[in-house]
């Protein structure tokens, strides 16, 4: 009797792997169609404020993808068990939790980076897509697939970051990974006196060509990552009209 | 709908266990944060006298810094009367730690003016010694600080580092992020000819090139640089009692 109970559930358990084709989806779509900037236009704020520099983005990134995780997993663990009546507000500990807890973690183990972004890592606990994902996603699905749902929605919102973060640094700075170990000189007049690791610029060769290029100011203005994001969400969406909206 | 007691005992529940794991985390790695920020403001004073040292304070190790800090640095605590104070008037100012180093200058600012209290760094190196003012004030949108090294004629700025808490990054914020922008204040002068003090004006027009007494600003950052000069013009007059009593106890050396 109990093994033919037994094997409908590893039927069932077949039919689910631990990462199948809607884990890939929920991994994947957040990359493209359902991006949370360029489709959904969420968590703007932080991403025109902190993409002046590749090495914060960076961390932003992270920072984001580990609180968009982590907070779907906790809140999707205790979704039966949350009030109704104040559903949101743990939500919001679950998010403002892990956020104290990257901030105390780049305090202890990068304080330089704290110090530049200090802020803006206060502020994911206000991101929209953290919170978007708690409700659209977390409060309904079960505790896998909400991890990595989050992660998905997170890395979304972290490739974005990056891409405008190296164009806004590029052509404001002419710099690569500035503030970090590995910062590079790209284009603009050498700058020996900030000793960066790899100068390709002005010297000799490709640098020479870009030699007489003033950084662009208003690269480093947040406007600049406004035009960036209009320019993405244009680029995508003549890729594939169906995300256009139609009203 | 769930009953209030159920709620209630839920958020209780909930934020005890939040507050209890925050808190330990937050006490467990409490010292370590302390040492990062103390490293973090030794790296800046370091700065203001990279000219000095052999190598770049921003590419040394923590224990580097720490090592060089304690070897080469010599730390006074002053008055506004240009006294030089004992560890207990600096427990009495309300710092636990008894060191110059532990002086917070945005508490100092909240002060009235005679009441505060100043740390000097004296750094003492192969190529001369160097003392290490701090200053502190307020740039567009939050305060603003720095460090000021002047060579030992205690006239020529010998290097400068600025830090704030939330200029415009690639506006207010160049005057940290920027490296070419404190390196405009090497070699300017603080005192005129006639031994007059002058401090060093930030200059929105530029046009600064033979003028020992003023730099150029940073376009786009108007306010942010209009409070550095504020900032170093009254910064630097607190320590004027103990910088004239310095000058003045050379001369009668020499």
């Amino acid at each position: 009797m109990a093994e033919t109970t037994a094997t409908p559930e590893v039927t069932v358990k077949e039919k689910e792997p631990l990462f199948g084709k809607a884990e890939k989806k929920l991994l994947l779509d957040p990359l493209g169609d359902t991006n949370p900037i360029t489709i959904q236009v969420l968590g703007i704020c932080s991403a025109l404020a902190v993409t002046s520099l590749v090495y914060p983005s960076v961390v932003m990134a992270i920072a984001v993808v580990f609180v968009c995780g982590f907070s779907s997993l906790f809140t999707s663990l205790v979704r039966n068990k949350i009030p109704k009546q104040v559903r949101m507000i743990v939500q919001l500990v679950i998010i403002a939790t892990l956020v104290t807890i990257v901030e105390l973690t780049l305090k202890r183990f990068n304080y330089p980076i704290y110090k530049q972004l200090s802020v803006y890592i206060g502020l994911i606990i206000t991101n929209c897509i953290v919170m978007g994902r708690l409700e659209a996603y977390a409060m309904a699905n079960r505790p896998w697939r909400a991890f990595v749902d989050g992660l998905g929605n997170g890395v979304g919102y972290g490739v974005i970051l990056i891409i405008v973060a190296v164009i806004r640094e590029i052509f404001g700075k002419g710099t690569l990974f500035a503030g970090s170990p590995i910062q590079i000189n790209i284009i603009g007049a050498s700058n020996n006196e900030v000793g960066y690791l790899i100068n390709t610029a002005a010297e000799s060769g490709f640098g020479s060509l870009f030699a007489g290029y003033t950084n662009n100011n208003l690269m480093v203005l947040p406007a600049a990552a406004m035009f960036i994001i209009g320019v993405l969400i244009w680029i995508q969406r003549s890729y594939r009209p169906t995300l256009v909206d139609v009203s | 709908m769930d009953s209030t007691s159920s709620v209630i005992r839920f958020v209780v529940i909930m934020t005890a266990g939040v507050a209890f794991s925050l808190a330990l985390l937050s006490t467990s790695w409490g010292g370590q944060i302390k040492a990062n920020e103390a490293i973090f403001n030794k790296r800046a004073i370091l700065g203001a006298v990279s000219d000095y040292l052999t190598q770049d304070p921003k590419l040394m190790a923590d224990g580097e810094i720490e090592d060089l800090f304690a070897s080469k640095v010599e730390q006074i605590a002053l008055d506004m009367s240009g006294a030089v104070l004992k560890e207990e008037d600096i427990k009495n100012a309300g710092y636990k730690g008894g060191k110059p180093e532990n002086i917070d200058l945005a508490k100092e600012k909240k002060k009235p003016e005679e009441e505060r209290i100043f740390p000097l760094y004296v750094f003492n190196s192969e190529k001369g010694k160097s003392f290490i003012l701090s200053v502190r004030g307020n740039g567009l949108w939050d305060e603003i600080w720095g460090n000021v090294a002047l060579k030992d004629d205690l006239t020529t700025i010998a290097g400068a580092t600025f830090d704030h808490k939330g200029e415009t990054p690639g506006l207010g914020a160049e005057i940290k992020d920027n490296p070419t922008f404190p390196s405009r204040f090497k070699g300017k002068k603080i005192f005129n000819d006639a031994g007059v003090y002058t401090s060093v004006e930030v200059r929105k027009i530029g046009g600064t090139a033979g003028n020992p007494y003023a730099v150029d600003g940073i376009s786009g950052a108007t306010v942010t640089a209009d409070g550095v000069t504020e900032m170093l013009e009254r910064g630097i007059k607190y320590y004027l009692p103990y910088l004239n009593k310095q000058a003045a106890a050379k001369k009668t050396k020499g």
